[in-house]
């Protein structure tokens, strides 16, 4: 299950200037498959990534719009990008300022479709 | 938040804050309660902290029966809320955390205000540790009921 998650994200992890990719858990905020180049802190990162979208959709829903489909969060260094697989899962992006954010959303959501 | 020891009340006030946790119950790993935040009953947090010990207890067990790397945490994950225990070493010994939360907060938040909750614990701890004594009958009884002044400002 996690290689089959792994492969998916081969495609993202290979990009210009993405830092790592992750697949989280939304209800747990955990790590379930990925890979950053700096490892020990993909639980840290999935654990706010899965609060961060929670937190979005209860401000989405609560002014009347619909579930966020991608979020995007600019930094002085990089990208953390986050795309909603489904109600279990959410593709997490990091990349640096290099990265091209077309072709970087484009994947996830491709990704994150794949997932549906 | 009330604690046995006042250096532990830093880091769980930062931990508490931090990961949104409703209950925590920090207890060395015999079941004596150091601190806790948000626990209103002395009896409930009393058995609480005998199950607690009893579950690493059983859980290290088993990893050593079947040759395992030992287990450091145990999650249970319910509808309403969820609880985490965890175990970890300080130079007070092995202590266990036992931390309760809801759909505020996430699992993995939690664990990981964790592993700060127990470097910030080996960081504060006091140098000097407690001088050791013969453990006495009525020693032991005074210093429960001292205990639970300070747990629950009874």
């Amino acid at each position: 299950m996690s290689a089959g998650f792994e492969e998916l994200l081969e495609g993202l992890t290979h990009m210009r200037g993405v830092k790592g990719a992750l697949l989280v858990s939304a209800e747990d905020g955990i790590p379930v498959s990925g890979a950053l180049v700096e490892e020990e802190q993909a639980p840290a990162l999935a654990a706010l990534a899965a609060t961060l979208l929670a937190r979005v959709r209860d401000l989405t829903t609560q002014t009347g719009h619909e579930a966020p489909r991608f979020l995007h969060l600019q930094a002085a260094d990089g990208l953390l990008l986050l795309a909603p697989a489904s109600n279990e899962l959410i593709v997490v992006g990091v990349a640096g300022r290099e990265a091209l954010i077309g072709p970087l959303r484009l994947e996830m959501l491709r990704i994150a479709e794949r997932l549906h | 938040m009330r604690a046995i020891e006042p250096w532990v009340l830093e880091p769980l006030r930062t931990f508490v804050d931090e990961s949104s946790a409703r209950l925590t119950l920090l207890t060395t790993s015999s079941g004596q309660v150091v601190a806790q935040h948000g626990f209103q009953g002395a009896i409930d947090l009393m058995s609480i902290a005998a199950l607690g010990a009893g579950i690493v207890a059983s859980s290290t067990e088993i990893a050593a029966q079947m040759g395992w790397i030992p287990f450091r945490v145990v999650a249970h994950q319910g509808r309403a809320q969820a609880h985490l225990l965890s175990w970890f070493d300080t130079p007070r010994g092995r202590w266990v955390a036992l931390v309760v939360f809801g759909s505020e907060t996430k699992l993995g938040l939690v664990q990981v205000f964790m592993e700060q909750l127990v470097k910030d614990l080996v960081a504060a701890t006091p140098p000097e540790a407690p001088e050791k004594r013969e453990v006495l009958a009525a020693d032991f009884e005074r210093e429960l009921n001292a205990s639970l002044r300070a747990l629950f400002g009874r």
